[in-house]
């Protein structure tokens, strides 16, 4: 938190700005939360595991200080519940700036093996959760003429490689959806920040090998943060991301589909 | 709040009277006392906040609730009740101060307190307990309520005169909306014989002048100054009164005339030229540090001159409601808005709060626009703003880059006041803490609100953005 909005606290005249990241128990989501604390935001936290989130939220608030990390347990898989959580949401926040939508899982999955289980538990949790969470943020921003709805997805959704069909179609769904979003929105004033990280790493990761060197969550999430302040549209974090996408997304089928990668 | 969801068309951007807050709320336009019965029920069960908002007029955040619903009272708006012999008026909360005096004036009658403006409802006019250019003579508008019905948040309905529920009588009048509803309200109007007042308007040259003169001209029916908040040195608080009187009986050979609405309509064009909807416009143009010293000056050096020591007849409307010749004019402020600081202090610190008032904004470079004195007295109200001595209120720019700073300056201001003994106007506040709340009300007020609001609202189901900022643990 700058030093002058501590000075301030919430005035009605500079109020405190409101983040919500759905999936910040841990990565890239835990690191957002804390980053935008860290800039002076009133932030909420949804995820399943409420540990992880309490562990985070007593990093934030300070004894003495207002609290400004308040904690909600959610199943992102349960999206009949999202409508009343979010006017809960608003009603504790009063107002929503930042909507961050960064739930995600990555199965292990086989060479050979197709499995609907998974493919549906991809889906519901990348793709489904997010369209039922940010559909709400894009009713109440459209109606406020402003905010900023940011989705996580992935270099993933760009080409899907042989590697794991369920993750690469829900993240290249969430790309289209975001973009969808932006070319509705953005007449109205919102701005839409679709996240394409490269390797990060993070649970989803594990330890698995990477081609490429991966890098932290909190690089990540500087970046993020600074993506909502520019307006960005697209973000490759890190940056070079864009060129090796510029170059998969160049290779023509005959060549992809003799790719081990 | 599982299971019972509120409509997401009832979501809304809504803002402050000042446009210098905006908030997303559910926004809920009840006709009928039921439907208002009916949303306490469900908020009692769901733990739904709601903020009540009558026109939307007040210049801070007292009619906003940020995320939770808000209920707006401009449709329950009927005239009750009528009786032009006696004066005595029965309304619905949401009738406005516009529909109370085209309804009565033609009957000669006329309302004791009336606001500057006559947008607002008298159901937020009373939550605010608002007070007009006589406020050392007739009091509040709270002062002539004979008495009202109240819907309470627990679903008790209590009838509340001066004497009968004495505390919530007092409490609800100039409680901001925060312990019920008034469903009802008897109100007593003052007779008068002309639809014309006699003004006086005259030049005064430094502040201290302007005090005396508003002090002096008490036998009047109505004071009010105009403070060149732009001036420095010796000229400093320089401005004009204007002091004006009821018509009595006979005065006025045709008062049925003068008392006609269509004679008392504010004219549709500035000088017969400029249509008044565009004026805001080009107010606009000038709204900054250069322009408004440069408009303070000119009217001030034309009251000096041309327009020195004029005695004239003005309609009431005219002259009561100075605020509303430009529509809008609010919106002259840009992007940023504005907010309105008003102070009220003792007699005895006035001339020293206002004066380092004034030199402080304009030493910060960021001078009022314009400022408005009157005199006052005390009240009995719970959140009573009044003093025995006078106020200044002073609009503001709200600059979108230099928020900080007119926040660190309204801060500053705050404890200005406060070591003079004065208070605030929570209908106009947007910069109250708790701690200033707690300086100007004091422990006991704070205390008796809390049992009260524990008692009628156990849930704190009634909850407006002001509430949250001023009434915090």
């Amino acid at each position: 938190m700058t030093a002058e909005s501590k000075v301030l606290g919430d005035h009605p005249l500079k109020p405190m700005p409101v983040a919500v990241v759905v999936g910040a128990s841990s990565g890239i989501g835990a690191a957002l939360a804390e980053k935008f604390a860290n800039e002076g935001y009133k932030v909420a936290l949804l995820a399943r595991r409420v540990e992880k989130l309490e562990e985070i939220c007593s990093q934030i608030n300070q004894p003495g200080e207002e609290p400004r990390a308040f904690l909600y347990q959610h199943d992102v898989t349960d999206v009949e519940s999202i409508p009343a959580l979010f006017q809960e949401l608003l009603q504790d926040l009063h107002t929503i700036d930042v909507f961050v939508y960064n739930s995600g899982l990555m199965y292990t999955v086989g060479m050979s093996e197709y499995s609907f289980e998974k493919d549906r538990s991809t889906v519901e949790v990348n793709l489904l959760g997010g369209m039922a969470w940010l559909g709400q943020a894009a009713i109440l921003f459209e109606r406020m003429g402003s905010g900023h709805l940011v989705g996580v997805s992935s270099v993933a959704g760009d080409r899907g490689r042989v590697a794991n069909p369920p993750y690469h179609a829900a993240k290249a769904g969430m790309s289209a959806y975001l973009e969808s979003l932006r070319n509705r929105l953005s007449r109205q004033g919102v701005h839409v920040l679709t996240v394409k990280p490269g390797y990060v790493t993070t649970e989803l990761l594990g330890d698995a090998k990477t081609p490429f060197p991966p890098s932290s969550p909190e690089s990540v999430a500087d970046a993020i943060y600074k993506a909502v302040r520019r307006r960005k549209q697209v973000l490759y974090t890190p940056w070079w991301w864009r060129l090796i996408l510029l170059i998969v997304q160049h290779i023509p089928s005959f060549i992809f589909r003799r790719m081990s990668f | 709040m599982a299971g019972n969801l509120l409509p997401t068309e009832r979501l809304f951007r809504l803002e402050n009277f000042g446009h210098s807050i905006e908030k997303p709320v559910y926004l809920y336009r009840p006709t009928h006392l039921e439907q208002v019965a009916e949303l306490f029920e469900q908020a009692g069960k769901n733990g739904t906040r709601i903020g009540l908002r009558g026109a939307g007029r007040s210049y801070g955040d007292a009619a906003l609730a940020g995320g939770g619903v808000v209920l707006d009272f401009q449709r329950m708006n009927r005239i009750l009740e009528w009786n032009p012999d006696t004066g005595v008026i029965t309304v619905e909360p949401g009738v406005t101060i516009e529909d109370l005096w085209r309804h009565i004036l033609e009957d000669g009658w006329w309302s004791p307190v009336m606001p500057g403006t006559m947008f607002p409802t008298i159901g937020g006019c009373l939550g605010a307990n608002i007070h007009g250019k006589n406020n050392w003579k007739k009091g509040t508008l709270g002062e002539h309520v004979l008495s009202f019905t109240a819907l309470l948040p627990n679903g008790e309905t209590k009838v509340c005169t001066p004497t009968r529920n004495k505390k919530l009588f007092y409490s609800m009048i100039s409680g901001m909306g925060l312990l019920g509803v008034f469903t009802s309200i008897t109100l007593q109007m003052k007779k008068i014989y002309s639809g014309n007042l006699e003004v006086k308007a005259w030049a005064e040259p430094d502040l201290k002048k302007m005090l005396e003169a508003t002090n002096q001209n008490r036998d009047e029916d109505y004071i009010v100054g105009w403070v060149d908040t732009t001036a420095r040195g010796w000229g400093l608080g320089r401005g004009q009164m204007h002091s004006a009187r009821y018509l009595e009986e006979g005065e006025d050979p045709y008062p049925m005339l003068s008392l006609n609405p269509a004679t008392q309509d504010l004219p549709d064009t500035i000088m017969g030229l400029v249509p008044k909807s565009m004026v805001w416009r080009i107010l606009k143009l000038g709204m900054n540090n250069l322009g408004a010293w440069g408009g303070n000056t000119a009217k001030y050096l034309l009251n000096r001159t041309l327009g020195n020591h004029k005695t004239y007849l003005q309609s009431l409307v005219a002259f009561t409601f100075l605020l509303d010749y430009v529509p809008n004019w609010e919106r002259a402020y840009g992007r940023g808005g504005l907010i309105q600081y008003q102070s009220f202090v003792p007699r005895n610190t006035a001339y020293d709060v206002y004066h380092e008032i004034l030199q402080l904004s304009q030493n910060r470079s960021l001078p009022s626009y314009l400022g408005v004195m009157k005199r006052h007295r005390e009240d009995q109200f719970l959140f009573s703003h009044a003093v025995d001595g006078y106020s200044l209120a002073l609009d503001f720019k709200v600059p979108p880059r230099k928020r900080e700073t007119l926040i660190r300056l309204t801060q500053d201001l705050n404890q200005i006041v406060l070591s003079g003994g004065g208070r605030f106007y929570f209908a106009k506040d947007s910069t109250l803490t708790p701690e200033v709340v707690r300086a100007y009300l004091g422990e006991k007020t704070l205390q008796a609100f809390r049992t009260l609001k524990a008692e009628v609202d156990p849930q704190e189901i009634l909850q407006t953005d002001l509430y949250r900022r001023c009434f915090r643990k």
